[in-house]
């Protein structure tokens, strides 16, 4: 952005705050020093996405085998975390249930955060009657609660990894166009916008180039958010039984079947799988605060 | 004022249309057909013939904006028509049910509230002390634990808590018995899904007190008033939370709403046949009438919810109502 700026006299100063300019080194470390429980959140972000992405690797178990063998088996130095009904091995599913979450969670926040992105931004630069059909839209999509809506989505789709991201995807839109139209507002008014439309610049080129870098801030604090929101509504939905299937390795699904049936005898069944949502939603939760107060000062404390 | 409040109320008339049709929409566009599940269910194949007779039955013949138009009519009249699963008044199906779920959600939301708001302005109040850092923990991790796997846990512990001094497990009753009748065995069924419902919310409404308290507190006015030499505890309760409830009760008001949701998961975890749980069972059975019923129930609550709290905003903030 700051490159197009003409400089307007003022060089040293310009010069200056060029050279002070931090690396994204420096960032990086500024934003550690800064923010110790976003990092801490950011490091749980990153064990989940490393455990999820080279769960082959990993794994010491095949997640989906069963061994009658070895059925609802204490955590031992063979199981580190024990084994379910079927004797299968907690810790090889909850490893593969990491990838399904963050499969789940990534793509749902990302398409619908983007999504949201450009009809927050449109709705806010067109407006008039445009920006008030889609708000009257939104808010007849954000008066279903999330994990309503979600149930409705997959009883048209059906189940699975799929259908299951569709559902999240959907109720997520609003509420991140929402955000950032509120923001895209306010940039709006800002007279550059005026200028780029005197320059003659298409409707596209001026949303995409000019309004949505500016509203990137709230778009990004959005989206960790989420990654949050959606992660849990995965586990709920699969949870109910509306949402990954069977063999599909996923936490809130290994919380469905034995869990409660085994939850004296076996209690670990119980335990893991929760423990492994709720840290993982920590950390994004963690992480997306932490970045908020960096982008946005004015937010710091909320 | 009185401006302000009528043009909200009537922005609610859109709202609430619109989530009609999507509600029909979204059931129209479900595969599959409440008849087939309905008559495959009894066993046996099922003829054509059966299906077609079924379908006029409800009425499932007739144009679909005709359908439309009768669901709208039947909303207006409060009529919602009968269960296409069960055949029982989808009204009578609700109400059968409603009192549990009630029950759970004025419980849980009011436990948390009355924890929240005050832990809430005490952390702000002093920051960065033990009780801050509790306070913000404690609502961290109320917003990461998914609500099915507490109430999992909290069912664990009090089997083994209870098989451990007593010397048999207990569970929480399942059959809902009215608080006048019976409160012990009332309160037993009903506080543990009270607790798991309301964690969350406790902790959200918690982080937003202190937020705003933290905001409040540096404001100009409370300096003046220090300045004044007014009572630390005046400037608290009379100048600081006065405006700092603002954005906790537009919170609180949006959180019920949504609470039904937390509803259709912590029924299934305590095995209550409340409404949540027949939500589920409508939308697994196709039950077009039923499901349509209960998703705007859920709407009405929750556009009610926003109309309230703008309401009554505007009240206590007269900048809204002028602008």
């Amino acid at each position: 952005m700051s490159t197009t700026v003409p400089t307007m006299g003022l060089p040293a100063a310009v010069d200056a705050s060029l050279a002070l300019r931090p690396t994204v080194w420096m960032r990086c470390l500024r934003f550690v020093r800064r923010e110790p429980l976003g990092t801490f959140g950011l490091a749980l972000v990153i064990v989940m996405a490393v455990t999820g992405s080279m769960a082959e690797l990993i794994a010491p178990y095949n997640p989906t085998a069963n061994d009658f063998s070895a059925m609802t088996e204490a955590p031992s130095w063979a199981h580190l975390l024990g084994t379910d009904q079927f004797g299968r091995d907690l810790l090889s599913r909850l490893i593969y249930g990491a990838r399904t979450a963050m499969i789940v969670g990534l793509s749902s926040a990302l398409v619908g955060g983007v999504i949201g992105l450009v009809l927050g931004v449109g709705s806010a630069y067109f407006g008039g009657l445009i920006d008030l059909v889609m708000q009257r839209i939104f808010d007849i999509v954000m008066a279903f609660p999330l994990i309503i809506l979600a149930l409705a989505v997959v009883s048209i789709f059906g189940t699975g990894v799929q259908n299951v991201i569709i559902a999240i995807t959907i109720p997520l839109i609003p509420r991140c166009a929402r955000v950032v139209r509120s923001s895209a507002l306010a940039i709006r008014e800002i007279p550059y916008v005026d200028a780029a439309r005197a320059c003659g610049f298409s409707h596209s080129r001026i949303i995409l180039r000019h309004m949505v870098p500016n509203v990137m801030a709230p778009f990004l604090i959005m989206i960790t958010a989420s990654v949050g929101q959606a992660v849990l509504a995965e586990a709920s939905l699969s949870y109910l039984g509306l949402g990954v299937q069977e063999p599909v390795p996923a936490w809130g699904l290994m919380l469905q079947g034995g869990a409660e049936e085994y939850a004296s005898t076996a209690p670990w069944i119980a335990i893991f799988p929760g423990l492994a949502i709720m840290l993982s939603v920590l950390g994004v939760n963690l992480f997306g605060d932490a970045m908020r107060d960096t982008l946005d000062p004015k937010m710091r404390n909320r | 004022m009185y401006l302000y409040i009528i043009k909200r109320v009537l922005l609610v008339i859109p709202t609430l249309i619109g989530a009609a049709a999507l509600v029909f929409l979204l059931m129209r566009l479900i595969p599959g057909d409440v008849c087939v599940i309905r008559l495959g269910s009894s066993g046996g194949t099922f003829d054509p013939k059966a299906v077609a007779l079924c379908h006029q039955e409800l009425g499932m013949n007739r144009p679909i904006w005709v359908q439309f138009f009768d669901f709208m009519w039947g909303i207006v009249r409060f009529d919602f028509g009968t269960s296409m699963w069960s055949g029982k008044p989808v009204t009578t199906e609700i109400w059968a049910r409603l009192p549990v779920s009630l029950e759970i959600a004025l419980l849980g939301s009011v436990l948390a509230t009355v924890i929240a708001i005050p832990l809430g302005t005490l952390s702000a109040l002093r920051q960065n002390s033990w009780l801050d850092v509790f306070v913000r923990v404690f609502a961290i991790g109320g917003i990461a634990t998914p609500s099915f796997w507490l109430g999992i846990i909290s069912l664990l512990i009090v089997l083994d808590l209870t098989s451990f001094f007593l010397g048999a497990a207990w569970m929480p009753p399942i059959d809902y018995v009215p608080f006048f009748e019976d409160p012990i065995r009332n309160l037993s069924m009903v506080l543990l899904p009270a607790i798991t419902i309301g964690y969350r919310y406790s902790a959200i409404t918690m982080r937003m007190t202190r937020s705003t308290m933290l905001e409040v507190m540096r404001e100009d006015y409370i300096r003046t008033a220090r300045a004044k030499g007014l009572i630390h505890k005046l400037i608290i309760n009379r100048h600081a939370l006065k405006n700092a409830m603002l954005p906790v009760v537009t919170l609180i008001g949006i959180e019920f709403a949504f609470l039904i949701g937390g509803l259709v998961v912590t029924e299934q975890v305590f095995n209550l046949n409340g409404v949540g749980r027949l939500f589920v069972q409508a939308v697994q059975n196709q039950d077009y009438t039923l499901t349509q019923a209960l998703v705007m129930m859920t709407v009405v609550v929750f556009v009610f919810c926003n109309l309230v709290v703008d309401l009554l905003y505007a009240w206590l903030d007269p900048r809204i109502r002028y602008s």
